[in-house]
């Protein structure tokens, strides 16, 4: 693992109502109860449903930027397969992506204006100098037992990339899920941590 | 069982807060009983949370003039009041702001403007940082939360020690990014007071004369405290030097770190004697700042020869690490001086705008609006989006409440005493901000205009905040909801009509009825946001489709709803059912009637 000297930079993104910003509220909090200097950014407003959402979060000994500066970002976090391939260029050089596959067509899609990229996993691994770890979130959430924990199951894929502790990530997520959701969220955290994936990748990035 | 660490964060007292948590957080702390404003992104979640606090009064205004004139009432009672808006909002209240620089303020004022370089959320990227030198009043300009927190209990002590408002400027990076804080806890409150002074309050222009002269004589003052504040930083380094402020700061210190930094803290009025000491004092001086050249303007106006960066700055736009790093990068291309920090235009990648959500109301209004060829001055807020692709049943939006007057003018214009095919539509929320005034207009100058009043019960587009025709407050208290009828009636407009937006065909009605009577019109279409908790908790069947029935036509397709989209193998529509809230618009699309509720 890096030496806290330096800045792991991950950016989260999806569309609008995926639960982005309440992943990283959780991704911060598991940060900061492991020791780390923690700074996110993002842009609320005109994306309430439906827009393309992301929320940059870094971490280490001292943070100065809120944004990741581009193409320094060491894990991409999709939350839907055509925003990955929106925001790869983020990547830094031997970077990760955790991406879901699932896909939400946009409007531009639906109407007719553009096409939806239906290869997009393939896109995101015709690069050879990343490392591209794809999870079927929506499959693990309703084994999980909610659809709508498709979020967390993809923090517990990005987990086994990241030197949290599992108390952390667990304290975490209770501190952000409301009580009656609290127990399927765990479970689909812990369905996206056993998938595996990575493990220590930020020495390769 | 707290972990360990996590009991030492407890200890430490240390919270991850975005700036406008901390701005909450330190007001709470700052003593301050009184605070108000209008929502507007990125400034909404001050009093948001603020409300959450104990013993604070907080209020929503109809709009961010009267928020200023309310706290500058209660700021003369003697109590500590804090005003939050974002910048457009500063244009409003602009007025009042102008004068109150003269009469001063007994207990702390602070005005939080929050800026949106980039126009995440808005309509332009004015820097409010004029503001302060054009009405002569001291800028806070904080780069992180923990900065929010210290400057701005900073900032009540020297608005009274001046006896002046203060301008506290964040901007959306600011406001939106979260970094870690220490919690602190509630200061004193001042007692309420009240003293008549006939030459400082009221401003009659032999009073205004005596006042004008004290303001200059308070900025004299404060010219000397900047020059020693602890809240400009000097950070020397390497002798490269840069003069900045503000969350650029953060920027400076990852693209530039060995330059030695001055960092303002309070960027109004300049401490020019540690200006000229810092440029004196490095081999090469920069200022390095966003949007507007202002602290350049005034740093070159003390005869400091500022250093040009290898590619000049274009003032437009939020700055980056990456963008601090290409204006100085020799090697680069002037080109790949980015400006902004946008999502790649690869081509191949389908966009995904923000669009109306799925049930939301103004779907059929503007998809009958396009129906009816109607020219639509439109207004802020979510129904904006009724302007963008699919829709595109949107021909203007220029700022609050621009709707009424814009369409009364064009029409006007176009056709004298006739009607024409223009409509005004406005928000609820917006029209109780500026659309009351206009609407009196067009009466009083005997005008035939149609305003169509999309009235969703909430202030949706900056995440559901109440206003005067919400029935609630701020804090969540019933309160006396406006009766938008019974206003257009007091206004002098005669037709006056309800409807169910939903209903599109009585909708669409109702609104060539607007158009066809002899005399100005108001057609209020009402439903609650499809987002509330209160609409959300209904449970409603949801849209089926028939495969057999469906051509893959994409007439569906066209009120541009998220929740259908086509199938890849079989091109016809298929619906999201988590999506789905089925408020039925499409079935009324579909002309193989493939769609059912």
């Amino acid at each position: 693992m890096k030496a806290q000297e330096e800045v792991t930079n991950i950016l989260l993104v999806g569309v609008g109502g995926q639960g982005i910003i309440l992943a990283s509220e959780i991704l911060c909090a598991a940060a900061m109860q492991s020791g780390y200097d923690v700074k996110k950014s993002e842009v609320h407003g005109m994306s309430q449903r439906g827009g393309a959402v992301n929320s940059h979060v870094r971490f280490g000994k001292k943070v100065f930027s809120p944004l990741i500066p581009a193409g320094r970002t060491h894990i991409l976090v999709a939350m839907e397969k055509l925003e990955a391939l929106r925001w790869a260029h983020h990547l830094a050089p031997g970077g990760v992506i955790v991406v879901n596959d699932f896909r939400l067509d946009p409007v531009s899609v639906s109407s007719g204006k553009a096409s939806y990229a239906g290869d997009a996993v393939e896109r995101l691994r015709a690069a050879d100098d990343r490392r591209v770890i794809v999870a079927d979130g929506a499959a693990g959430a309703l084994e999980a037992g909610d659809l709508r924990t498709m979020n967390t199951l993809i923090l517990g894929v990005l987990s086994n990339c990241l030197p949290f502790a599992r108390k952390h990530w667990q304290a975490a997520i209770g501190a952000h899920v409301k009580k009656n959701m609290l127990e399927v969220n765990k479970r689909a955290f812990e369905t996206g941590r056993s998938l595996g994936g990575c493990v220590t990748p930020l020495e390769q990035a | 069982m707290a972990t360990r660490q996590e009991e030492r964060l407890i200890q430490e007292r240390k919270l991850l807060l975005s700036g406008n948590e901390a701005a909450a957080a330190a007001a709470w702390e700052a003593g301050v009983v009184y605070a108000t404003g209008y929502p507007g992104t990125p400034s909404t979640e001050i009093l948001e949370t603020l409300t959450t606090y104990p013993g604070v009064r907080c209020e929503w205004a109809p709009n961010e003039k009267v928020a200023l004139e309310v706290a500058a009432g209660a700021s003369l009672a003697g109590v500590r009041t804090l005003v939050a808006m974002k910048h457009v909002g500063l244009n409003v209240a602009a007025d009042p702001l102008m004068t109150l620089a003269y009469t001063g303020v007994c207990g702390g004022l602070v005005v939080i403007t929050a800026d949106d370089p980039s126009m995440h959320s808005s309509q332009n990227e004015q820097d409010n940082r004029n503001y302060a030198r054009f009405a002569k009043l001291p800028l806070f300009e904080p780069a992180d939360s923990s900065e929010v927190r210290s400057f701005l209990k900073e900032a009540y002590l020297l608005s009274e020690r001046y006896e002046l408002p203060v301008l506290f400027r964040m901007t959306t990076r600011l406001c939106h990014s979260k970094s870690v804080c220490q919690a602190g806890s509630r200061g004193e409150t001042k007692t309420p007071g009240y003293q008549k002074d006939f030459v400082r309050n009221v401003m009659v222009p032999a009073n205004a004369r005596v006042m004008r002269v004290k303001l200059e004589q308070k900025l004299g003052r404060l010219a000397g405290e900047v020059e020693s504040t602890g809240l400009n930083r000097l950070e020397r380094r390497g002798g490269t030097g840069i003069i900045t402020s503000g969350n650029v700061y953060n920027y400076v210190r990852e693209a530039l770190p060995k330059a030695s930094i001055l960092k303002l803290g309070i960027s109004w009025p300049l401490p020019r004697k540690a200006i000229r000491e810092f440029a004196a004092s490095v081999e090469r001086c920069y200022v390095v700042e966003e949007l507007d050249p202002f602290l350049e303007t005034e740093v070159r106006a003390l005869g400091i020869n500022l250093s040009e960066t290898p590619h000049p700055p274009s003032h437009i736009g939020e700055l980056s690490p990456e963008a601090v790093s290409a204006l100085f990068d020799e090697a680069s291309s002037p080109e790949a001086a980015p400006a902004a920090v946008e999502s790649p235009g690869t081509g191949e990648i389908a966009p995904r705008p923000p669009v109306l959500c799925p049930g939301c109301a103004h779907r059929g209004v503007f998809m009958t609006l396009k129906k009816m060829k109607l020219t639509v001055n439109g207004d802020i807020g979510c129904y904006t989006l009724g302007a963008l692709p699919p829709l595109e049943s949107m021909d203007t939006c220029l700022c609050m409440g621009a709707s009424i007057g814009m369409a009364y003018g064009l029409e006007r214009a176009l056709a004298g005493d006739n009607k024409t095919r223009v409509v005004a539509v406005i928000g609820d929320s917006t029209f109780l901000h500026s659309g009351i005034t206009p609407l009196l207009n067009i009466v009083y100058n005997g005008g035939r205009t149609t305003t169509i009043i999309l009235d969703n019960s909430t202030t949706a587009m900056t995440g559901h905040n109440e206003h005067p025709g919400s029935g609630r407050t701020l804090g969540g208290e019933p309160a006396p909801a406006l009766d938008y009828q019974a206003l257009a009636r007091a206004v002098g407009i005669r037709f006056v009509a309800t409807v169910d937006p939903y209903d599109v065909d009585l909708f669409r009605l109702t609104v060539e009825r607007a158009l066809e009577f002899d005399g100005p019109a108001v057609v209020v279409a009402r439903r609650p946001c499809v987002l509330l908790p209160q609409v959300r908790g209904t449970v409603k069947p949801k849209v089926r489709l028939d495969p057999e029935k469906c051509t893959g036509c994409g007439a569906c397709f066209r009120i541009g709803c998220p929740a259908l989209g086509q199938d890849e193998e079989t091109g016809k529509c298929r619906v999201n059912q988590a999506f789905c809230t089925g408020c039925g618009l499409c079935t009324t699309t579909c002309p193989c009637e493939a769609l059912e509720l």
